[in-house]
């Protein structure tokens, strides 16, 4: 193991204190999710005005856009992931790039579907093959591939790394998907929100959606943790830990 | 039109709107409950499995392992 990595890092990546440590944390992600899923959503679909063009129509975008983020931060983090466990064999890393295709797949999903019921009356159609709306099939496609691969060997740890492999070797997308709008003509609208530089929306339109993406992170951490916790369970099955948290739940 | 109805219809856009917000707290809700399930599946196979080991030890009056 690479000495540069701090102890405290290492100690985390053992199971049953990652596990502690993910239960301790996922309430207060949970809550934050909730709580800021919440202001959010008044905020846009109660407080933010009517846009000029699109109507109320445009108030999908307080999902839409959230999710889209997620679906290519998720796939970031699993391809890092992936990459840190095929290098330097950490279970834990293994276990959150597996446990994060799932979530990233769902995200995924509803960007697509809302992005084509919000297509539907602005473009008049509910799909096209432009660039972004195609980049983000393939993302959907690329995660589905991630855990097709991961179920498909009678070994999990086996199947773990040829998933990560193409997990890393589909990062390439993820630019794609976000560069989209920029290299290639689309219907698809080019970015409103810039992080580093003038945003091209209204603050009262702008702090939901701000909030909304908050919101779907606190989500991402809160819902990663359960999925992760499970698959520790699962994996270290007939170690001691796992076997205490089995006898002391028999009683509820 | 009161205001609760001004709110449901979404400007003319309610059949794009809502089934848009629908469908993300329903993926959302099945991706929470999914791992909820699948650890009390794997929890109820690991009790039944600690079951069937000691029933083995009494039968054969070895002691369990002590790991």
């Amino acid at each position: 193991m690479a000495n540069w990595i701090p102890l405290w890092l290492h100690r985390l990546s053992s199971p049953p204190t990652f596990y502690r440590f993910a239960g301790t944390l996922r309430p207060w992600a949970m809550g934050l999710a909730i709580v800021l899923g919440v202001i959010g959503l008044v905020g846009g679909l109660v407080l933010a005005p009517a846009d000029y063009q699109q109507g109320d129509a445009y108030r999908i975008i307080f999902i839409h856009v959230p999710s889209a983020w997620m679906s290519m931060f998720i796939y970031a983090v699993m391809g890092v992931s992936a990459f840190i466990a095929l290098v330097w064999r950490i279970k834990l890393a293994e276990v959150v790039a597996m446990e994060s295709a799932p979530i990233g797949a769902a995200f995924t999903f509803i960007t697509l579907v809302t992005g084509s019921l919000w297509g539907k009356p602005m473009w008049g159609t509910w799909w096209t093959w432009d660039a972004r709306l195609t980049s983000e099939l393939v993302l959907l496609f690329l995660y589905l591939g991630v855990l097709g691969l991961y179920h498909a060997f009678e070994d999990r740890r086996q199947g773990a790394r040829a998933a990560g492999f193409l997990a890393i070797i589909g990062i390439i997308n993820v630019p794609i998907v976000h560069f989209s709008v920029n290299w290639w003509n689309t219907l698809h609208q080019g970015s409103t929100v810039n992080i580093f530089g003038h945003s091209k929306m209204a603050w009262d339109m702008l702090w939901p959606l701000l909030t909304m993406t908050l919101a779907t992170k606190f989500y991402y951490a809160a819902s990663l943790f359960r999925r992760a916790q499970t698959d520790l369970l699962d994996l270290e099955s007939g170690k001691d830990w796992v076997r205490k948290i089995a006898e002391s739940e028999a009683d509820r | 039109m009161n205001a609760l109805q001004t709110f449901f219809a979404m400007g003319g856009y309610a059949a794009y709107v809502w089934p848009a917000y629908a469908l993300f707290f329903i993926v959302l809700i099945a991706d929470t409950v999914a791992p909820r399930l699948r650890r009390r599946r794997i929890l109820a196979e690991l009790r039944a499995r600690l079951a069937r080991q000691s029933a083995r030890h009494e039968r054969h009056s070895i002691p369990p392992p002590s790991d």
